[in-house]
């Protein structure tokens, strides 16, 4: 099969280091061939974020032995031995994007602001309400001292009253709010409100900002229309923002598609891969300072930003937000409090130290089970149906609490779980990001669990968003090829069934039948976590839980399915959900060992 | 292949002290290049906008948005005072009216009819800003400000608060292991800036604030006694705007920790001099760290001979732990293997081999921090 593209070399410049990977045609697929890194130099002394670029793609050129670079130019097309055909890239240096958002009411139009800008990929500073009880010369001062690199407004239905979002645009007005980067350029200002009140906008915002005016993000109450303020902010965080940083122009035009904010790519290559294969997603890339969450549930996709939940500059607001207590039930080891706090405190004023002993890694570990729970508490709370939509009750409806607004995020609906991120990515251990991952997410019924081993997802996502004719069929499927063959590291698969069970009770019998044909059956206590070592390979299972207790098919009700394996393999866990642990210290102490010898999770000695 | 390390925190004898000293907004320089200044000398001014008083004027006379502007007995740049109306109702024959009165002293921004909004902008707030450290004008930024340069001594902490600071160093523990204890803190003290050993209890700093100490520096402090000064955990170390009357310069980290010997004589040495501090910290892109400057008088230093860039660990170098096991502890390379080792917690890591206190021992190089002399 010939294909119009032979060789793709892609970079995510992030604000520490710059990743570039080359994917190549081989034996009728895509495949990651090789990948460099080196660090990223927006920042003084270099000032050029492109150095950093052709570093990372000449230690690609080293390990490849093929010419790439022709001085600081990149070859196209590939001729052979020379050369690539495209070229992308993403970008979160300097800080990443970094918006406001505004909206008359919070809950509605808002949030549907935040929906959209953060889906775009970029950190929201704050979110401006006609209703969140701030007077408008507070309002005022936070929007002079933030300095967003764009603002989105927002409010009204189409036809609606005008009021409220002009009330908001006369704010902005007054407080004439100045670009984040560079002097000498107007703030870019997305309006996508009420239609009705556009050109009082362009009177009231025309001159001090640089305006476009998109269709409203929700024009009527019960719909939302994210898209065309998605793709806008797309358009000016290349145009504006990035043109203001060093080096990018030079970067801008080397590339074959437009450079996308890195969380921005992420979360289309996700929304993609959920699309494709009908399933639900959630990934999460738990950083030093944040964590992102990304979830596809009934096809609908959300992100969330947790900007103070991270592993190294921002770990003592994980101590901070979840108490030590929390903190302290994963670790299975009496330690003195005072001296931990100290210890946290130290590794987030020295933040690039690593674990050398094993009751750091432990603790680290215990730690970023907090930051990834906190965030994903966020992230339900976020990625909700429409709020303020009436729907219509029949009698049958009359008893239920439901209402608008309710989480999209249902676990047991979940099918694929991806981590990523240093603490998740380099545990020495797989078992211990499994279980990290199983801890803090809380996974119901069957779920696969992943790792991406070295973050490629941002490179992969900007691939698969080229939109060139000639080009996006086969740019699609380089990235979902590598991301099926390379990018992802098969943990393995966790059966969790729930619901009301007493402790050790059985809650489910699992039989499997393996590729060769063994067949193996075991069942699930109440309180246990057991594992299997299967490697990534298709296995049949039928699972018929304890009357009462789900594993996905209803309560009591029998369930066949194939699931994987993976470098860890099957997980059982009988924890039931919420996972509550003992109050108890020894009782604690014993269940966190069993639960960590059984899934062979750190080495044996005297911690374990 | 590039080799990690942590470039270490400068404790630098005499340097040439660079700082930019810099306005919010473009405003007026008032120093030329050579000028020689106090830390007290204004070096440049401008006015802020004043804030910004929206008044409903339509919701308080009860009327329509579009109706306001007849109603109004001022114009877009008007000057108005507290009191001053600004809108009136024609009432019934001349009875019965409601007015506006602006709340503030000020000028009239803009009117809607949108929305039926007088804005008010209040007198604009001037600012300054000082030349912090004495030394000499070294270069002027047009409208912006200046960067200052002064033959200094000059030491980073690793954690600070509050912002700056000046006055003379004060020598307070007699050695580097030592804690400054609240007892050995007095009235005489304010003012100053006092030079502890290992460590600084809560009662201890509180009593410093007492006595309007202007500043501590310590090896270390309890991460958790920073909430009892603060009124908030500290979630992130994003430090420097605090009110607080005495500035907090930790130069090890939390815990009780001795101040490193090089830090600790090179403050002595310069025990009753001149000083400013800033405990400003930012540990994320862009790092600040907190910083001591001693300007060095009469120096005729050469410029260029003491710029000096942080090297990597080397064989030989001097180093510090900075992670627990070890965590603290000052030792000198004794090898560079380039393979990767297992720790105990199974990470594979580049390490450095280092004598501590005659004891080898394998540290991963990323938990080691340079000691740079001078």
């Amino acid at each position: 099969m010939s294909k119009k593209i032979k060789s793709i070399l892609a970079t995510d410049c992030g604000s520490t280091t710059t990743k570039a990977i080359l994917i190549e045609w081989k034996d009728d697929r895509y495949r990651l061939t090789f990948r460099g890194e080196a660090p990223t130099t927006v920042e003084a002394p270099f000032e050029d974020v492109t150095k950093g670029v052709l570093n990372a793609v000449m230690e690609v050129e080293e390990l490849s032995g093929r010419t790439i670079l022709d001085g600081d130019k990149i070859i196209t097309p590939d001729n052979g031995s020379k050369g690539v055909d495209i070229y992308v890239s993403t970008s979160s240096a300097g800080g990443g994007l970094q918006m406001m958002v505004a909206g008359v009411v919070k809950s509605m139009s808002g949030e549907s602001a935040e929906r959209a800008a953060l889906g775009a990929g970029s950190i929201v500073m704050d979110v401006l309400a006609s209703n969140d009880g701030r007077l408008p010369h507070e309002k005022i001062t936070r929007i002079r001292q933030l300095r967003p690199d764009m603002i989105l407004l927002s409010g009204g239905t189409d036809g609606g009253t005008t009021t409220h979002v002009m009330e908001l645009a006369e704010i902005l007005a007054a407080a004439n709010p100045r670009p984040r980067l560079g002097q000498n350029y107007k703030l870019p200002v997305i309006y996508a409100g009420n239609n009705k009140a556009q050109d009082s906008i362009r009177e009231t915002l025309g001159e001090i900002s640089d305006l476009d005016i998109v269709d409203n993000i929700r024009p009527v109450l019960e719909q939302e229309n994210l898209e065309p303020s998605r793709d806008k902010i797309h358009d000016l965080f290349m145009e504006h923002v990035m043109a203001q940083a060093p080096g990018y122009k030079k970067l801008m035009s080397w590339t074959d598609a437009p450079i996308m904010p890195t969380p921005g790519a992420v979360g289309s290559l996700i929304e993609m891969i959920a699309k494709k294969e009908k399933i639900s997603v959630v990934g999460v890339d738990i950083g030093g300072a944040t964590t992102d969450i990304f979830s596809v549930f009934e096809e609908k996709f959300n992100r969330t930003v947790s900007a103070n939940l991270g592993m190294s500059y921002s770990i003592c607001n994980v101590l901070a937000e979840s108490g030590l207590d929390n903190v302290l039930r994963w670790v299975p080891f009496d330690i003195d409090r005072s001296e931990l706090t100290n210890r946290i405190g130290n590794k987030m004023i020295r933040p690039t130290t690593v674990p050398q002993s094993l009751e750091e890694l432990v603790i680290e570990q215990a730690i970023a089970r907090e930051a990834l729970r906190l965030s994903f508490i966020q992230h339900k709370a976020f990625a909700t149906s429409l709020k303020g939509v009436q729907s219509e009750r029949t009698i049958s409806d009359a008893f239920e609490q439901s209402s608008s607004g309710q989480s999209l995020v249902n676990m047991m609906d979940l099918d694929l779980l991806v981590g990523s991120g240093g603490v998740l990515s380099h545990a020495p251990r797989r078992q211990q990001s499994a279980r990290m991952l199983i801890d803090a997410f809380m996974p119901e019924g069957i779920t696969q669990l992943a790792v991406d081993s070295i973050f490629m997802m941002p490179q992969l996502g900007v691939l698969a968003n080229i939109d060139k004719d000639d080009l996006k069929d086969d740019a699609s499927q380089a990235a979902l090829e590598v991301f099926d063959n390379d990018c992802l590291i098969r943990l393995g698969t966790c059966v969790t069934p729930v619901g009301k069970a007493k402790p050790g009770s059985k809650m489910a019998d699992v039989s499997m039948t393996f590729k060769d044909g063994s067949t193996k059956q075991i069942e699930i206590l109440e309180g246990s976590l057991e594992m299997l070592e299967v490697p990534y390979e298709e296995v049949q299972v039928s699972i018929k839980p304890s009357r009462g207790i789900d594993v996905g098919a209803g309560k009591g009700e029998s369930l066949e399915s194939v699931i994987f394996g993976g470098v860890v393999g099957l997980i059982f866990d009988g924890r039931n959900r919420p996972i509550t642990l003992s109050t108890d210290s020894s009782e604690r102490i014993e269940s966190l060992l069993n639960w960590s010898n059984s899934v062979d999770e750190y080495p044996k000695g005297d911690l374990f | 292949m590039a080799h990690s390390y942590t470039p270490g925190l400068k404790v630098l004898k005499k340097t040439l002290f660079r700082k930019e000293r810099i306005l919010p907004l473009k405003g007026e320089v008032l120093v030329k290049k050579g000028d020689s200044l106090s830390p007290d000398t204004v070096v440049a001014s401008t006015n802020l906008p004043g804030n910004v008083q929206m008044l409903k004027v339509n919701n308080i006379l009860n009327i329509e948005p579009s109706d306001v502007i007849d109603c109004l007995v001022v114009k877009e740049g008007d000057d108005v005072k507290k009191g001053d109306m600004i809108a009136e109702t024609p009432g019934i024959f001349g009875m019965f009216k409601s007015s506006v009165e602006s709340p503030v002293d000020g000028t009239i921004e803009s009117i809607s009819e949108a929305t039926g909004r007088v804005v008010v902008r209040e007198a604009p707030i001037p600012v300054e800003v000082d030349a912090y450290v004495s030394g000499s004008v070294d270069e002027v930024i047009e409208k912006e400000g200046i960067i200052l340069k002064s033959d200094a001594a000059f030491i980073q902490g690793i954690f600070g608060i509050a912002g700056e600071k000046r006055g003379s160093l004060e020598l307070v523990s007699k050695n580097a292991n030592e804690e400054l204890t609240a007892e050995q803190i007095n009235d005489s003290m304010a003012g100053k800036i006092l030079i502890g050993g290992s460590f600084l209890s809560l009662e201890a700093y509180k009593k410093a604030m007492k006595c309007n100490v202007a500043g501590i520096v310590v090896g270390g402090f309890n991460y958790y006694d920073l909430k009892a000064v603060l009124g908030y955990d500290l979630g992130v170390a994003i430090t420097g705007t605090e009110k607080l009357p005495t500035a907090l310069i930790v130069t090890e980290g939390y815990g009780s920790i001795p101040m490193s010997d090089a830090t600790f004589n090179l403050l002595k040495e310069n025990n009753g001099n001149d000083a400013s501090v800033n405990g400003a910290t930012q540990i994320r892109a862009g790092v600040i760290r907190p910083e001591i400057v001693i300007p060095v008088q009469g120096s005729t230093m050469d410029e260029d001979s003491v710029s000096k860039e942080p090297e990597g660990i080397q064989e030989g170098s001097t180093v510090r732990v900075i992670r627990s096991p070890n965590f603290g502890k000052i030792g000198k390379v004794t090898a560079l293997p380039s393979e990767l080792n297992k720790m105990e917690s199974e990470t594979m890591v580049r390490v450095a081999e280092i004598d501590i206190d005659g004891v080898k021992t394998l540290i991963p190089r990323a938990n080691l921090e340079m000691v740079e002399l001078q």
